[in-house]
């Protein structure tokens, strides 16, 4: 209960700092769905010149683009911790997060939601649906069921990823390049696992799985792909990162000596 | 006053040596990209002989050197100028004896020089080991397509100077900063060569001067231009070249009236 105060409390300081920069607010919001624009002109642009990609049609490839947009937007809304070294560590914040009686992660998460991101999971689920409709596949109480245990899973494994490895900061100020390395390499989660050799299909998969915030978990409601097996370790792969990603939060947050002056 | 300019180019590029390490991930990111176009093209290709005028191996060999070109005609130099508008310290560079744009063009060739050699030199090593990358033997290809890179560099620079000088008429310019690295990311032609565009928009980009930052002078190095129209896409270089320099002079000009401080 008190924690849901704080969110409250947060969300209302949020609002009333972003009101007073109205136009930023929207072009924020513009550009991060024109960064997403150019993957999805990607797509459109190729399927100009293929009919399928690995077995994959244009409308199967944009339905995983929108459910891959979902868990991301989500997980950039409340869990993006970009600049965590920079400002925690190196300017010393960390010290005052560590006064105070709520959980440490909790709130530093809070002082750096995003909303404006949740517009870009908004548009993703506009873009699965249409897809959804276009491909006829069977839609009832069951999908919608699995579609939110799979999102939740989702973003659980994003939460544990980039949670493990900030915490890498707690023992290096410098920066690392490791965050926008891996970065880099969730935009291989959105297409079919098989046009990847075996070792990046197997890094993908169970190592940095990625393969499960896009390709793995849509794949679970088109019909024919054969994955709807692996599809459904979502959630358990999403537990077990979130459980790592955790761990070892606490751990390196023993660490911390503060930096800042 | 040319010794001036050499010394800023010298003295941005032993700053970017300073943090050389930084760069060392992007080498990584870039083969990551390139990784993932690879792959996908890859697939897209499967058993098609060729698609709007690339063959499987032109388009991988295309991939790899449209990216690390953009490795090195790369800077933000936009953010750099709109920085230095918003926090006044732009007034003091009227005030000294030399052109600001100069100075930021040579700020920029210094960075430019430094990811000549420490990012793209090494990251098109590290992609041609890693992917089936086959770079042409004649050396009077190499000589046009040094030269096209850098032409590349000084448009990409201007765009870049020209988004950055908005600032002094838009107060925060960050929206429109982003939106030109989304427009040439996709109209240089790094993320789709411009021939896969539907009809339309292949010939708007004819128009516009992005496809000579990364489209022309990968298409001249896949061998995919034939001899005799190099020259011709030479020329379309210089043109948007001098084309440029028209909005830098003016918005320039216009500035000195408008200089309005944020704070500082």
């Amino acid at each position: 209960m008190y924690y849901m105060g704080l969110v409250g409390e947060y969300l209302k300081n949020y609002a009333k700092t972003r009101l007073t920069y109205r136009a930023d607010f929207w072009i924020e919001v513009l550009s991060d769905l024109l960064f997403q624009a150019t993957n999805l002109i990607f797509i459109f642009v190729v399927f100009m010149h293929t009919p399928t990609l690995a077995g994959w049609t244009r409308d199967e490839m944009v339905f995983v683009y929108g459910y891959f947009m979902i868990p991301y937007g989500l997980f950039i809304c409340f869990f993006n911790l970009w600049g965590f070294s920079e400002r925690y560590i190196v300017k010393g914040e960390m010290d005052r997060i560590l006064t105070r009686p709520a959980y440490n992660l909790f709130q530093i998460l809070l002082e750096n939601v995003d909303p404006p991101a949740v517009i870009g999971s908004f548009i993703g689920t506009v873009m699965m649906g249409i897809c959804w409709v276009r491909l006829g596949l069977p839609f009832g109480l069951l999908e919608v069921g699995v579609l939110l245990v799979m999102i939740v899973g989702s973003v659980m494994i994003y939460f544990g990823i980039y949670i493990a490895l900030t915490s890498i900061s707690f023992y290096s100020d410098a920066p690392t390049g490791i965050l926008p390395l891996v970065y880099n390499i969730q935009s291989y989660g959105r297409y079919p696992m098989t046009i990847y050799n075996r070792f990046i299909q197997v890094l993908l998969t169970w190592i940095l799985p990625f393969a499960f915030v896009g390709i793995i978990p849509a794949s679970y409601f088109i019909t024919g792909k054969g994955m709807k097996q692996l599809a459904l370790y979502t959630p358990l792969v999403g537990i077990v990162a979130f459980a790592i990603g955790l761990t070892l939060w606490n751990i390196g947050i023993k660490k911390y000596r503060g930096a800042g002056s | 006053m040319m010794s001036t300019y050499v010394e800023l180019i010298r003295m941005r590029f032993l700053t970017m040596l300073a943090y050389r390490v930084n760069y060392y991930s992007g080498i990584l990111i870039y083969t990551l990209n390139i990784g993932v176009y690879y792959f996908t093209w890859q697939a897209i290709y499967g058993g098609q002989g060729t698609l709007a005028g690339f063959t499987a191996d032109q388009m991988t060999t295309y991939i790899a050197v449209s990216w690390m070109a953009r490795a090195f005609y790369f800077n933000n130099l936009d953010r750099e100028i709109a920085g230095e508008i918003r926090d006044g310290s732009v007034a003091i560079q009227f005030i000294r004896p030399y052109n600001y744009i100069v100075v930021k063009m040579m700020q920029g060739l210094g960075e430019g020089c430094f990811r000549l050699l420490l990012f793209m030199t090494p990251g098109l090593v590290i992609a041609c080991l890693l992917f089936p990358v086959k770079l042409p033997h004649d050396p009077k290809l190499w000589a046009t397509f040094a030269w096209m890179l850098f032409m590349s560099f000084l448009i990409n620079s201007q765009i870049n100077i020209i988004t950055g000088l908005s600032a002094f008429f838009i107060e925060n310019n960050e929206g429109m900063m982003r939106m030109k690295r989304v427009v040439v990311d996709l109209f240089s032609g790094v993320i789709v060569p411009i021939s896969f565009f539907p009809g339309w928009l292949k010939g708007l980009n004819e128009w516009l001067p992005f496809q000579a930052i990364t489209y022309l002078p990968s298409s001249v190095f896949t061998g995919r231009v034939p001899n005799g129209d190099i020259l011709g896409v030479m020329a379309v270089q210089v043109v948007w070249l001098v084309i440029l320099t028209l909005p830098i002079i003016v918005l320039w000009r216009s500035a000195r009236h408008r200089l309005f401080v944020q704070g500082g």
